[in-house]
Parts: C-alpha cells; structure tokens; sequence
C-alpha cells in the first residue's frame, strides 16, 4: 500500500515516519504527476494560505479533484482540513471542497492558546482513546448531513468523515500514537479492495 | 516536555516549528511588507524594527520592534507572526508574551541586553527560536528551553559563507556523535559545553531533538535550496527579500525553491528575471567587531 503526502510545506515527514509505522510506504507528492498509482493521500499540517499559494502554482486543484473523484482517500489535518474543506471564514479562502463542513481558522487564537488535550474516538466503530495536540488550531462550525463526527472536544466536533474523506482539526502525527493513522491505512486498503 | 529525564520544549512548541517545515519565515518591518510576505507564500513573518542590513549600516542599538508595528503587522496577515527579544532580554520577551506573539527569536541581530546570560525560556508560554554556530551552542539554547534552532549566519551580509559553516558544524556534530561510544559522551559534552542528558539523546537519535533551520545571509533561490539540501529543515531570509529591487518575486521564487530545493529544472526556473539581489558583503572583511554572530555564546 503505497499513500502520498503532499509535500509541499508543514508536517510532512512526521506523517510519513506515522504512515511507515504502520506498515504502508509513505511517498512525497511535491508535484501533481508524482500522485499516479498512489492508493491514498495525507494533506499535512503548516500553513494553509502557503499550501494554497504552492497548490495552485502547480495545478494541485484539478488534480486533487480528480484523486478524489477515483475513490481514493484523502486524510487532512489542521490546515490540511482548511484546504479540504467546503468553507473557510476568517478569513474567506479558496478550498478545495471535498468534505462537507465549515471551517474557521486560528478559531482558539494564537500560539499562546495553543494545547493538548486527552479524548476518545470512534474508530472502525470501536471507541478508541487518542492523544490531540492542537496548534493554532481551526474549529469546525458546521457538519453537513453526510458528515460523521468521529472526535468531540468539549461537545464540538474535531474529527469528522465523509465517504473517503478523512480530517482532523487535531495533530496526531505529533504523538506516538497511531490509532488515528491506522484507522486512515484502513480506509485506504478497504478503498483499494473495492476498487 | 520531558523525554528520558531530559526537559526541553513543549510538544505544541516544537510542533509549531514542525508546521514551518519547508517554508520561508520572511523578516518584515511594516503592515505592508507582512502582507507582501504572506501573498508571496510565507509560511510565518518575523518582525523587527529594521533588517539586519539597514542595522549594520546606520548602526546604534537594535531593540525589539515597537509595539504599534508588531500589532499591525498581526492584523494584517494569518499566519504566524514572529518577533525578536534582545539575547537576555527578559523583559522584552514577556512584552512579546503579553502581546501574543507565536515565537520569540532570542536575537543575536539586536543588541544584546546581557553579555552573560540568555532567556530562560521555559518561563513563557510562546515558544522561542534561537540562533547557534556550532552543536554546543546550539544543545546549550535547546537546554534553556528553545523549542528551534535556527543557524546564526551572517544577518544582513547577503553572503551564505556564514551560514553553510554553521549548517555543516551543527549537522557534522550531530553525525559525530552517533559514531561516539558511551564512555566519550561525557567527556564530549565538556568539550561542547553541552548538558550531557542532550549529547545521549542526539547520539542516539541521530537528530536534534527540535527542529534545525537556516538563517543568516541567505539572499537568493540558489542559497535557500543549498541550505535545504546542507540539511536545513526550513528558511528564514531577513535583509535578502526587501533590499532586493523586487521584492515580491524573489519573495515568491525563495518559496518555490525552499519547497523544490532538489529540482535543478524548478530552481533554474525560478531564478530567471529576479532583479537584483541586495548587494554583498564579503565577511571574511568584516573586523570581529562588525559580526553579529559572535553576540551570544
């Protein structure tokens, strides 16, 4: 099983060393030609107005869309989520629209607010304790009807799924915790098998 | 955080430098140079009250920025919005603190406030960045509790010389101490003047335990995908981007560069039609009174 991480600036590696720890061969994707015969994708943490800028210089847009349209999974994290997203507030900025929720940015504040926080998910149905770092962190203000909550902190939700569309608001390729990762390798082979 | 006995940073600390990898950190002195910067794609803005160039050239002590700037330069971008303390200058960090910066850089460019001692940084709840020439240096910051280390460089000389010689010293000391055996360590760490809990770890690891980025002279595409492939995990450029003659292309090109450092065909793209660079300095030139990256220890 061979997933993508787009490369293009954040986190990158951390999701990579995550992917390979469970077993899948974890690829940098800095190009969009570099996304053939991958089986699924990790859009990282870092700066979202940054991925955008690189995203777009390079025709990421049509062919994300067109990753996502083969029915292969997509995992975004923190500004990974903002860029997967249907909408994004404050600012207002361009996504990609695979998933349906609201997005606000820097919703706790600045890197003062930043925290760590303790939490269950469901995971393959089972309800599994994971570790959450959140940095900067974006909220999610609004799930579509489509739209399953796998996380909630504090009765909001900050893991969510739709069809193959996997987001975070949440950095768990900061932990040594791979319950989430592994939950993302699944999706990617049940995908594979179905294709 | 505390791993193997040992206290550094925070874990959201250093996983906010995680966040930056691959990305340019662009020194600003205005609102709308912040705003330049994060158009062209940085991924954060330090801000300061004048570039490294213009403070070697007018001379006179460099302080922190001053508040009115630094909260219109956070108004007007979203990305994270750095700022440089003088080295020891507690009092200046906690202003930065109050303000809600998202790192302090404990700054060898500014004047330093104390010749003998740095921040303790493990004080605050932003995350600090400092600079170092060598691994000693550099494990003695981490030990303070710098969540980043970038290398000092020469600031504001445009020249890279300074800055691959403390990439290449920070990168061939972390090799050297994979290779020592258990008994040197110790003696080792006298040598760096290094805590020895940090030698074991970086032996063993193979890394730092935080993120290593390059600062210091870096003035073109070229030099941003030469630090990268020296083993820099993310570029700062102060002086290099606004005395330049356009600033927003090479803002722009720099991005392309630090994220495709390894593509010859990308970076010869890139750095077609720049202007001009800012002009050099050769620092071998330079009296030992002149440099900025002796200021620390």
């Amino acid at each position: 099983m061979r997933i993508g991480v787009l490369a293009l600036q954040g986190d990158f590696a951390l999701h990579a060393r995550a992917l390979e720890r469970c077993g899948a061969e974890a690829v940098e994707v800095r190009k969009p030609e570099e996304l053939a015969g991958l089986d699924g994708l990790v859009v990282p943490g870092g700066e979202s107005t940054t991925l955008l800028k690189l995203m777009e210089a390079w025709g990421f847009v049509p062919a994300l869309e067109a990753f996502h349209a083969a029915g292969r999974p997509i995992f975004g994290t923190c500004a990974g989520l903002i860029v997967l997203a249907r909408e994004v507030e404050s600012p207002r900025q361009f996504s990609l629209g695979l998933i349906d929720v609201s997005v606000e940015r820097n919703a706790y504040g600045r890197q003062r607010e930043s925290f760590e926080a303790r939490g269950e998910a469901r995971l393959c149905g089972r309800p599994t304790p994971i570790e959450m770092v959140f940095i900067r962190a974006p909220r999610i203000r609004r799930l579509g009807p489509g739209v399953e909550s796998l996380a909630e902190l504090r009765g909001e939700t900050v893991m969510a799924r739709q069809g193959t569309v996997l987001v975070a608001t949440f950095h768990p390729e900061l932990t040594d915790d791979l319950a989430v990762h592994r939950h993302f390798c699944e999706l990617v082979r049940r995908a594979a098998v179905a294709a | 955080m505390d791993t193997d006995g040992l206290r550094i940073a925070d874990r959201k600390h250093i996983g906010l430098a995680e966040m930056l990898k691959g990305g340019v950190i662009m020194d600003v002195t205005n609102a709308e140079q912040a705003k330049i910067a994060e158009d062209a794609g940085a991924a954060a803005v330090m801000a300061l009250e004048r570039v490294p160039a213009d403070i070697r050239k007018d001379g006179g002590v460099a302080r922190m920025s001053p508040v009115r700037k630094i909260k219109e330069i956070q108004q007007a971008v979203t990305i994270p919005v750095m700022a440089k303390a003088r080295i020891g200058h507690f009092v200046e960090a906690q202003i930065l603190e109050a303000l809600g910066v998202d790192y302090i850089d404990e700054s060898e460019v500014l004047t330093p406030a104390d010749e003998h001692f740095h921040i303790d940084k493990f004080a605050f709840r932003i995350p600090f960045v400092c600079g170092a020439r060598d691994l000693g240096e550099a494990l003695r910051r981490i030990g303070e509790g710098a969540a980043m280390i970038r290398t000092k460089g020469e600031a504001g000389s445009g020249n890279i010389v300074e800055a691959v010689r403390h990439m290449r010293a920070v990168v061939g000391g972390v090799r050297r101490l994979t290779t020592l055996p258990p008994e040197e360590l110790m003696t080792e760490a006298k040598t760096l003047g290094a805590p020895i809990e940090l030698v074991r770890w970086v032996g063993k690891a193979g890394k730092l335990p935080v993120p290593n980025f390059s600062a210091g002279g870096i003035a073109t595409p070229a030099d941003a995908a030469l630090m990268m492939q020296l083993g820099a995990e993310a570029i700062f450029v102060g002086s290099g981007i606004f005395k330049s003659s356009d600033p927003a292309r090479r803002a722009k090109a720099i991005v392309q560069a630090t994220t495709h450092f390894k593509d010859a065909d990308v970076l010869a793209r890139v750095s077609e039609e720049l202007g001009e660079a800012m002009p050099g300095i050769e620092t071998s030139k330079l009296a030992e009174k002149d440099l900025l990256q002796t200021r620390g220890w």
